[in-house]
């Protein structure tokens, strides 16, 4: 099989982060190449340095022996690599036709031909298999038929290179499944196809050749075929497994069941989800990037409400429609992405901390300015956050300090329940220590912890309970002595 | 659609109401009034259909009613010349507003409503206050026009107004131009990753617009025969309800040149019940425009929350 694409030496940087640290990759033509990577990996970077939505710093690409320099995405179409993204880069307000022609449109003079559009429109689509009314506006048809006219986009501008970027992270099972068939049908007509899933089981449905990447650099290229589940998810997160890799969780406290969740779901999104949280325990929830830890933390507080399911406080069922009242229910959540959900920048340390406090009194009982101050010094003091005083920005203050009065924020609440979603993400491995050691401490205070994070190790160190997710799905609940990296990865690779 | 229900509810209700409104003379007077409203209608739709706003134009057709007053009373320039050089700077000035908005990334909303204030404040610089225009041309054309029988005269005005309409309506629908307009108003990332003239389109469509405020200038120092800083305050806001209430969507994508025509014809058609019943308070020419728009954009919101369920 003839190489196709051939991305040498890509090096890719934002500032003083290196996103690429000179990543090979190469593409055959009749091929379906799965791309693979946990959260920084590297995916989308290189997706859209070959895309020309960025410009690399450093590195080749030739698409057919020929070097070609995509400095935009036209330029990138011309030489013949198309994506299709996660959430569909179309226009809704333009019909079927419009989308797939959109700026390549058939012209008589300065005029449009709307028909010859449409018919070609048509003609591209039926290489698909899909026969819609095309001048039907877009935006009424169901995301699987936008991610075909997409592909037939791609089709009509006459694309070698397919890159799909999480296709059918918004797909039903019957939906993949046709998306599936279209994309072997293109691998039959010659085309590369490079696929990015989180999902294991499509990746191994659907890949010749698999390619992972992890921080920035490229792990390996290997026969879909010749890699066993485990040793991917090995390659992906970075962690030989070993037999002696399995020290054991956080032994069982025996702690009284502090919250049952019961057949919990969104459904689409992620669930059914059944386990139990004990009093002054941690449960963990682990799986890779996508497989649904961080939806399940909005749909336990309320963001994404469920759509079934139960949830019970002591044995009571409450209700958990709103982050209101799931903060009623005694539930605090420390969000994944502190800067966008979490600190307000411009405020200052003690009026990050309470902000959580004085919304849950509501807007005209006011936390009286001494208790205000009281509490900021007593957690400025506590956790060791490390500011310059209680009326800095928080925006100032490092990653780490900056989780550290997030966590202060709830702790004031004094939650029966933390949801602590990826909390020691890009801060330093002090700071991590640190906020390790609080929930230790916070544990042996009673209260209850939901800890998310990717870092496997992390969560084997601080859980007496594990929920494995797996595709958006529960596939096990490990307790206690079962804890252990290796049995988390192996029911994460399992099929 | 419902706008056209609603003109035509609006002629039958008059018409029954008013001995005389269902005449030609009356329709063709409206469009003769309105024909300037119109013209910068057009504009401002396809400024809003790229998802912008476009605040200037009532103050760029102000400066030039008054440019045109001043180069040709006071510098003897020949009225052609002159219309042609009015409309050169109104596209300008609109492609300047756009190269602003789009390169400095900065609201349309702001940089137009700069641009308000600087059009108007050259209006009073050129001249403080109105001044008539004599010239034989101006005279001239004023006779000319399209005969429709009966003594009944479509003059350059409103044949202006329509020409503009039909020209609108077939550089939206059947051109790249237009379809980018389309593209950039549903959505701008999307536009930009199929690889469409991003820039470009948003720079030319202030262009358009400028030319189209410009144009309705021209139009309304044929219809009064003199420039006038004053003139068109205001007019923006009845430009963009004009082009609501024709269907166009405020956040752009969504909307057709032909509604705005409708639109105009609405407004201008309350407005000419208000002139035929001379007992009626003019403030309720905005009462009505006001409660229309808010139905409007209601019936929009509607529609929209139908689609999406």
């Amino acid at each position: 099989m003839s190489e196709l694409l051939h991305a040498n030496g890509i090096v890719k940087r934002f500032g003083s982060f290196t996103a690429l640290k000179g990543v090979t990759f190469r593409l055959r033509a009749g091929e379906i190449h799965a791309l693979m990577g946990e959260n920084g990996a590297g995916k989308s970077t290189l997706i859209k340095v070959l895309t020309g939505v960025h410009e690399a710093d450093g590195g080749t690409v030739t698409v057919a022996g020929r070097g070609i320099r995509a400095a935009s995405p036209r330029e990138a179409e011309a030489a013949g690599i198309s994506t299709v993204y996660q959430e569909v880069n179309l226009l809704p307000n333009l019909s079927v036709a419009e989308n797939i022609l959109m700026g390549r449109q058939p012209m008589r003079g300065p005029f449009i031909r709307h028909g010859e559009v449409k018919r070609r429109a048509r003609a591209a689509l039926a290489r698909l298999g899909l026969e819609v009314d095309v001048g039907a506006l877009l935006g009424s048809f169901p995301v699987a038929v936008q991610q075909m006219t997409a592909i037939a986009r791609a089709l009509d501008q006459e694309a070698r290179v397919l890159i799909l970027d999480e296709p059918t992270s918004s797909l039903d099972a019957r939906e993949s499944e046709e998306l599936f068939a279209v994309m072997r049908r293109l691998r039959g007509e010659g085309m590369g196809i490079v696929f990015v899933s989180h999902f294991l089981d499509q990746i191994y449905a659907v890949s010749d050749r698999i390619t992972v990447l992890r921080d920035g650099a490229l792990v390996g290229t290997w026969e879909a075929a010749g890699l066993p589940r485990l040793e991917l998810v090995s390659h992906m997160i970075g962690k030989e497994v070993t037999a002696s890799s399995g020290d054991g969780g956080v032994v069982c406290g025996g702690g009284a069941e502090a919250f049952r969740v019961e057949g919990l779901e969104r459904r689409g999104v992620v669930g059914p989800l059944t386990f139990s949280v004990a009093a002054g325990e941690a449960t963990g929830l682990a799986g890779l990037l996508g497989s649904g830890r961080t939806e399940t933390a909005r749909m336990l507080f309320g963001i994404d409400g469920a759509t079934g399911g139960r949830v019970k406080a002591g044995g009571e069922e409450v209700a958990l429609g709103s982050p209101r009242a799931a903060m009623a229910a005694g539930l605090a959540f420390c969000s994944e992405d502190r800067k966008v959900e979490g600190i307000i920048p411009s405020l200052s340390v003690r009026e990050n901390i309470v902000l959580a406090m004085q919304a849950s009194r509501g807007v005209l009982r006011r936390v009286p300015r001494a208790e205000q101050e009281a509490l900021a010094a007593k957690f400025i003091a506590a956790l060791n956050i490390r500011t310059r005083g209680p009326e800095t920005p928080i925006g100032t203050l490092s990653g780490g300090n900056q989780q550290k009065c997030l966590l202060a924020r709830w702790m004031a609440m004094q939650p029966r329940l933390l949801i602590l979603d990826e909390p020691t993400r890009g801060i330093d491995v002090g700071a991590k220590a640190e906020i390790e050691a609080l929930c230790g401490e916070l544990r042996r205070a009673g209260m209850s912890i939901l800890f998310i994070s990717a870092e496997l190790e992390e969560v084997v160190r601080n859980c007496s309970r594990v929920v494995v997710l797996r595709d958006r799905r529960q596939a096990a609940v490990l307790d206690g002595p079962a804890i252990s990296l290796r049995t988390i990865m192996e029911t994460v690779a399992a099929s | 659609m419902a706008t056209g229900l609603v003109l035509v509810a609006l002629f039958v209700a008059a018409g029954a109401g008013y001995e005389n409104f269902l005449s030609a003379r009356v329709v063709l007077n409206l469009f003769k009034d309105r024909a300037f409203l119109g013209v910068v209608a057009v504009g401002m739709t396809f400024v809003i259909l790229s998802g912008g706003i476009d605040l200037s134009v009532g103050a760029v057709m102000a400066f030039t009613t008054v440019f045109l007053a001043k180069v040709i009373g006071g510098l003897g320039w020949s009225a052609p010349v002159a219309m042609l050089a009015a409309v050169g700077i109104g596209v300008g000035f609109g492609l300047f507003q756009g190269w602003v908005i789009h390169y400095f990334r900065i609201p349309a909303f702001l940089v137009t409503l700069a641009g308000m204030f600087l059009a108007r404040g050259m209006a009073f610089v050129v001249s403080p206050r109105s001044v008539e225009i004599r010239s034989a041309f101006y005279d001239d054309l004023g006779e000319r026009g399209l005969p429709l029988g009966e003594g009944l005269l479509l003059t350059v005005g409103p044949l202006i107004y329509l020409v503009v309409v039909a020209a609108g309506m077939v550089v939206a629908h059947g051109t790249r131009f237009g379809r980018n307009v389309y593209a950039l108003g549903g959505n701008e990332a999307s536009a930009a990753l199929m690889g469409l003239p991003v820039g470009a389109t948003r720079v030319a469509v202030y262009g358009v617009c400028g030319g189209c405020a410009a144009l309705g200038g021209v139009i309304s120092t044929l219809a009064l025969s003199s420039g006038d800083p004053t003139r068109g305050t205001g007019l923006e806001l009845d430009a963009i309800a004009a082009a609501v209430i024709g269907g166009t969507v405020l956040t752009g994508g969504r909307g057709w040149v032909f509604g705005t025509f409708l639109g105009v014809l609405i407004l201008g058609t309350i407005k000419t019940i208000l002139d035929f019943d001379g007992s009626l308070d003019p403030a309720w020419l905005r009462i009505a425009s006001g409660g229309l728009l808010l139905g409007f954009i209601l019936l929009q919101k509607l529609i929209a929350r139908q689609r999406v369920s």
